[in-house]
């Protein structure tokens, strides 16, 4: 499941960049064409000596993001106008057809995947157990934030526990964020905007929807940025493996100074 | 940290990048086998027997306020089509345009302007939102198709209404087209529109004759119609997939 949702999530990331590049620009409202600015918008523009450059504008400030936003290398090295540069997106050259294909193929496979955890989480007692904060939990808060800042990690028994801040983020994934990434996905939809009429008025209109589903999906890139951080720190192939075969390793309770 | 552990990091971070790249590589070959992109399309009848399970047959698309109105609507893909018989028709103001209806109809027609002015109409402020992602909400105004319907009478065995247009796409002038179902073809805000926000409509939107087919996205809506057909199949049009940019590997079903 956990391998499922990696490639899912890989996949419908940089198809999704594929598909915003499209039309590189994140507004609030109900359509783009108001008498507001876009939140955000890449550019490719060329100089008077032809050459192309990239600006990012972010709240009305302009960047210079030559090279990466905006403007990048393509297939054959010479630089193009385009919003993510090819080495992100899915597939590498502009083709917003195929991207929409691998996109919302994936998206399937990806919410049958996270039902078929939430269900299993549910009648397993796992998320009873194992996520849900206990008293414990919410009194070691304090302690727990001041450890993962220095990087210290529990070991003996609590090593095979999630910590209070491990689950509160496992729960905010999964109940918050990746819920909204599904549902502002969903609300793209001229059809299902029809559903209800008048429902995606909810998320401040369909312009809006595509831009928290932009953020969405960046607030779990950051997500996985820390996860797999912490992943490599608290011992990698301990933890890989454990993720594999459900085998893991416990360390022997150290003091706190002897830790590495 | 001993340099043992920085020197197993820096070798998993090359593994990374180069795995990644591998990836990536990967995807663009399986982007371009013949095999793979039909598994993706799988995805799409899934999407449209899910999507129709959760709305109702006739669901209405949200109309807006004149206070939502794009300043400009935004005009995409053709803006003045390159031909000169469309040419020919707009320097008269399309006063010689007739829409030709033909197919599996009773009483195959066509329409001059003003009897399509006269069909039954309805005027609807809605948003078009385009498979690039961007929308913009426009005043619409025009005969419901299925007034025009109820003139020709469709045969029993029509299952597809195929709208045939005005503009060359490319150098050898292979036309735009679209096709819709029949349960789109009745539904009543699908219009054959003339008006956009009460004028008429602009050559770059499509004049004289443009669909609004307001559950789908924006390359469903064919500007420039001259001529519609019946069919029971659109297999032997083109390239076969029932519009211009599904055969280029858009989805016929773009209600997503």
């Amino acid at each position: 499941m956990h391998w499922v949702n990696v490639i899912a999530f890989f996949v419908l990331l940089m198809s999704g960049l594929q598909i915003f590049n499209a039309h590189p620009a994140l507004n609030w409202g109900k359509s783009s064409y108001t008498d507001r600015p876009p939140l955000v918008e890449m550019v490719g523009a060329q100089a008077p000596d032809g050459k192309v450059f990239g600006v990012t504008r972010v709240f009305g400030r302009e960047f210079n993001t030559t090279g990466v936003l905006g403007a990048s290398r393509d297939e054959d090295g010479a630089m193009a106008a385009r919003g993510f540069p090819a080495w992100a997106t899915v597939p590498g050259s502009r083709w917003l057809a195929m991207g929409r294909r691998w996109h919302l193929f994936f998206a399937w496979l990806f919410v049958i995947n996270g039902v078929s955890y939430v269900l299993y989480s549910i009648f397993s007692r796992h998320l009873a157990r194992d996520l849900a904060p206990t008293k414990t939990d919410w009194r070691s808060i304090g302690r727990s934030i001041i450890d993962h800042l220095l990087l210290r990690h529990p070991s003996g028994e609590a090593e095979k526990r999630y910590n209070i801040l491990q689950k509160l983020t496992y729960l905010i994934v999964i109940f918050g964020l990746l819920p909204l990434a599904v549902i502002t996905g969903l609300s793209m939809s001229p059809w299902l905007d029809s559903a209800i009429t008048g429902w995606v008025d909810l998320l401040g209109g369909r312009q809006s929807a595509r831009t928290i589903h932009f953020v969405a999906a960046f607030l779990l890139v950051a997500f996985l940025l820390i996860h797999v951080f912490e992943v490599i720190v608290s011992g990698f192939w301990n933890n890989l493996r454990s993720m594999i075969t459900g085998r893991y390793r416990v360390r022997p309770t150290e003091t706190p100074h002897d830790n590495e | 940290m001993t340099t043992n552990d920085s020197g197993r990091r820096n070798f998993l971070m090359q593994a990374l990048a180069a795995g990644s790249a591998v990836l990536l590589a990967g995807c663009d070959r399986l982007s371009r086998t013949e095999w793979f992109p039909q598994m993706l399309a799988s995805a799409e009848k899934l999407s449209q027997g899910a999507q129709r399970l959760v709305t109702a047959r006739k669901s209405m698309a949200q109309e807006f306020t004149e206070a939502d109105l794009s300043p400009t609507f935004r005009s995409n893909g053709t803006a003045n089509p390159d031909s000169p018989t469309y040419q020919a028709l707009a320097t008269k103001g399309f006063a010689a345009y007739r829409l030709a209806v033909s197919g599996l109809v009773e009483n195959p027609r066509s329409f001059s302007l003003a009897e399509l002015r006269a069909l039954p109409g309805r005027t609807q402020i809605t948003r078009h939102d385009c498979v690039e992602g961007w929308s913009a909400i426009g005043k619409w105004k025009g005969a419901q198709l299925s007034a025009l319907l109820d003139a020709v009478q469709p045969k029993p065995e029509a299952r597809y209404v195929v709208f045939h247009c005005a503009d060359p796409m490319d150098e050898i002038g292979t036309k735009y087209y679209e096709s819709i179902d029949m349960d789109d073809a009745r539904h009543p805000q699908t219009l054959l529109a003339y008006e956009l926000n009460d004028q008429r409509l602009p050559i770059a939107n499509g004049a004289p004759i443009r669909l609004r087919v307001e559950r789908q996205l924006g390359y469903k809506m064919a500007k420039y119609v001259m001529a519609i057909e019946f069919v029971s199949r659109f297999d032997h049009i083109a390239g076969g997939k029932g519009g211009y940019w599904e055969d280029r590997g858009y989805e016929w079903y773009a209600g997503i």
